[in-house]
């Protein structure tokens, strides 16, 4: 595994275009004109950009209520996500699913979720019909350090072991569910301690770091290909909003010193460090990313808010396969 | 009830009669605790429990890991064992993941134990849509629950009903669900300070009226008041029926309400087939055939999960006109 100059770029893009998107989403929400709630992926971005790179399409993924980011960094479209987010029929989900259910199955995006940790047991099932198929593609599922705790996650991580399925378990270790921290919800500071429970390797990565989390996620993804059973990756992130939308329920649970230690790794101007120290990019060029970047997102926005409503007779369709 | 006499009337949004009764509970038995996910520092998502972690403190107002099983298991075990549990799980959606610790332990130690032990444990929960919280947040699953013998179920629709729902449910030696709804979070109503229990069991008549009954549960008794007010326009004098609980059901309000009136419509935010309205509408046809004039109307969501675009969950949710329309159409006016 070569870290390239093309995998650089692929990171840097990636994590760019999750927090561009994340941005305005955020904002459209806080002023009304986005309904519903939205978990947003504000500085956990390296962690999805880190493992998505690795996967093609035919690899699938199981996404949380914190799911916006997993799609954008595996290929989502802005329109349709945004058309989603808005509740518009031409959005990925026709309108019916929103923020907690955006799904791309062809992109192999298995949905975000509104049931914390439904996704582990779901990917499991990816993972032995990678298998059953002959196949080399991996299932991965990602969720939090609280989902950690529910036993669905417990059951899909032995059922995985013990069939040596092709399933990488990342947790995006943010050290918190909701607005309860890590150490008052388990009595372990590592949720790596518990893959050895389960019979397979543990591996942590920095989650703040795009080439780090590549690296680990390389590793076990591999593993996996090569039939050598699932592991358990987890990345010690850290979230910039708040649980739902940018400020949430204006709740103080985190400090603000806190906050400033992560913002200060933040994992953007870190690989765009990278990126000028070994002469991959200018300033001026990672301006230019960004730039276009922004510029496909006001057009997706304007592409959602003039894209039609879905008719109200549309609401029992879908509910079952009528040919 | 003269406690209320006495006291001035006071105004109290839902969302702080759910603070105040859950408060009084806590007063009220030593042996009482609130444990859910984020119920204690942040008083939840919902607020509802705001200033209760100052109050009673981390040892009766309890931060617990995402683990619903876990939750009414601990409900089960600290139930059987001298302790009168609340335990809130978040959003009602997220029963199945508790559903064996709700169905199989809950609702049935008391009767598999040829009755040697009592669970009083109260099941917080909040059900509902229409605020486009999509198809996992957004349920009311409550014939899931009333068709486990062993449960109580009720669905307070007022604040005072709220607040005295969840007293008696902690009073109660039984299992009991008292299911919240979101979207009534900022409705105001009459509460009495001190505390009080409403009687589980028994229905509530909203409104009398001579031509028709409506029996509308949870937040749909309002809908079915102000249906009630379009359909006066009429000449239709409705009479709205809150059954409150809907385990043990109320039966009898009902049908002598239907005796006098003749026709009756049940409304409910769940889906329509196999909801509560189909017991309700057989329980008046099997009791009080010779006295209807007309079929017993049924309004729910249709058969779909809810959906999460605003003009679709408005399609989807019955809704005043919908049910003045109902109801007209059962009269055979349009
Ligand atoms: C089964 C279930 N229980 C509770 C919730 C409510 N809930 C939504 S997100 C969340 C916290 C999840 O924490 P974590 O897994 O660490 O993910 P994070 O939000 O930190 O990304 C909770 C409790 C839910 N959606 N589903
Ligand atoms: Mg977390």
């Amino acid at each position: 595994m070569e870290l390239t100059k093309d995998i650089l770029l692929d990171l840097h893009r990636r994590m760019v275009r999750i927090r561009h998107f994340e941005d305005e989403a955020g904002k459209l929400s806080e002023s009304g004109q986005m309904p519903g709630a939205l978990h947003l992926y504000v500085g956990e971005e390296a962690v999805a950009a880190g493992v998505m790179v690795h996967l093609s399409d035919e690899d699938q993924i199981t996404s949380t209520h914190r799911g916006h980011g997993h799609l954008v960094a595996k290929g989502g479209d802005f329109k349709q996500m945004y058309a989603e987010l808005y509740g518009r029929s031409t959005g990925y989900n026709k309108g019916k699913g929103g923020s907690m259910h955006i799904a791309n199955v062809d992109a192999g995006m298995l949905g975000a979720n509104g049931i914390v940790a439904a996704g582990p047991p779901i990917a499991v099932g990816a993972g032995f019909s990678n298998k059953y198929r002959g196949t080399k593609n991996v299932a991965v599922p990602f969720f939090g350090d609280g989902a950690t705790n529910e036993g669905s996650f417990h059951e899909a991580a032995n059922m995985a072991a013990v069939w040596k399925l092709p399933v990488v378990f990342v947790c995006e270790n943010n050290g918190y569910g909701e607005f309860t921290p890590q150490a008052e919800h388990q009595a372990i500071k590592d949720i790596t301690d518990r893959a050895a429970g389960y019979g397979m390797p543990g591996i942590q990565a920095d989650g703040m770091d795009a080439i780090a989390v590549w690296e680990a996620a390389g590793e076990a993804i591999e593993r996996a290909r090569n039939g050598e059973g699932p592991t358990l990756l987890e990345c010690k992130t850290y979230r910039y909003y708040d649980h739902v939308g940018r400020s949430g329920i204006g709740l103080e649970y985190r400090s603000d010193e806190e906050l400033d230690e992560y913002r200060k790794e933040d994992p953007i101007p870190k690989i765009e460090k990278h990126l000028i120290d070994n002469n991959v990019l200018t300033a001026d060029e990672i301006q230019a990313v960004h730039d276009g970047i922004l510029a496909e997102i006001a057009e997706a926005i304007k592409f959602a808010e003039n894209s039609p409503l879905p008719d109200p007779s549309t609401v029992t369709e879908d509910v079952y396969y009528t040919g | 009830m003269t406690a209320e006499a006495t006291t001035e009337a006071r105004q109290l949004p839902y969302i702080l009669a759910i603070t105040e009764g859950v408060r009084q509970s806590l007063q009220e038995y030593d042996t009482s605790f609130l444990a859910g996910e984020d119920v204690g520092l942040a008083g939840s998502v919902f607020r509802i429990y705001k200033g209760l972690y100052a109050e009673f403190g981390p040892e009766r107002v309890i931060d617990s890991p995402i683990s619903e099983a876990g939750l009414i298991g601990l409900g089960v075990g600290a139930g059987a064992t001298g302790l009168r549990p609340m335990i809130d799980i978040m959003f009602s959606d997220f029963i199945g993941e508790c559903m064996d610790e709700i169905a199989n332990q809950l609702a049935k130690t008391r009767y598999m134990f040829g009755g040697k032990t009592t669970l009083p444990v109260t099941v917080l929960t909040m059900g509902g849509g229409g605020i486009n919280l999509a198809a996992q947040h957004s349920q009311s699953l409550e014939a899931w629950l009333c068709h486990i013998p062993g449960l109580k179920v009720m669905m307070p629709a007022t604040p005072h009903d709220v607040k005295g729902a969840i007293i008696a449910a902690n009073r109660d030696e039984n299992p009991v669900f008292v299911i919240m709804n979101k979207a009534s979070l900022g409705i105001t109503g009459e509460v009495p300070e001190e505390p009080y229990a409403v009687n589980i069991g028994e229905a509530i008549v909203r409104r009398e009226g001579s031509n028709f009954t409506i029996v509308a549960i949870g937040r749909m008794m309002h809908e079915a008041m102000t249906a009630a007010e379009i359909l006066e326009k009429d000449g239709i004098d409705v009479e709205v029926i809150d059954p409150l609980t809907l385990q043990p059901l109320d039966t009898e309000t009902i049908l002598t309400s239907v005796r006098k009136t003749h026709r009756a419509l049940v409304v409910h935010e769940a889906v329509r087939f196999g909801g509560i309205g189909a017991e309700i509408a057989a329980q008046i046809q099997e009791n009080a055939f010779d006295d209807l004039d007309a079929p017993v109307g049924r309004i729910g969501a249709p058969f779909s999960p809810v959906p999460f675009s605003p003009p679709l969950e408005q399609a989807y949710l019955p809704n005043a006109q919908k049910i003045a329309d109902g109801v007209k159409d059962l009269i055979g006016l349009d």
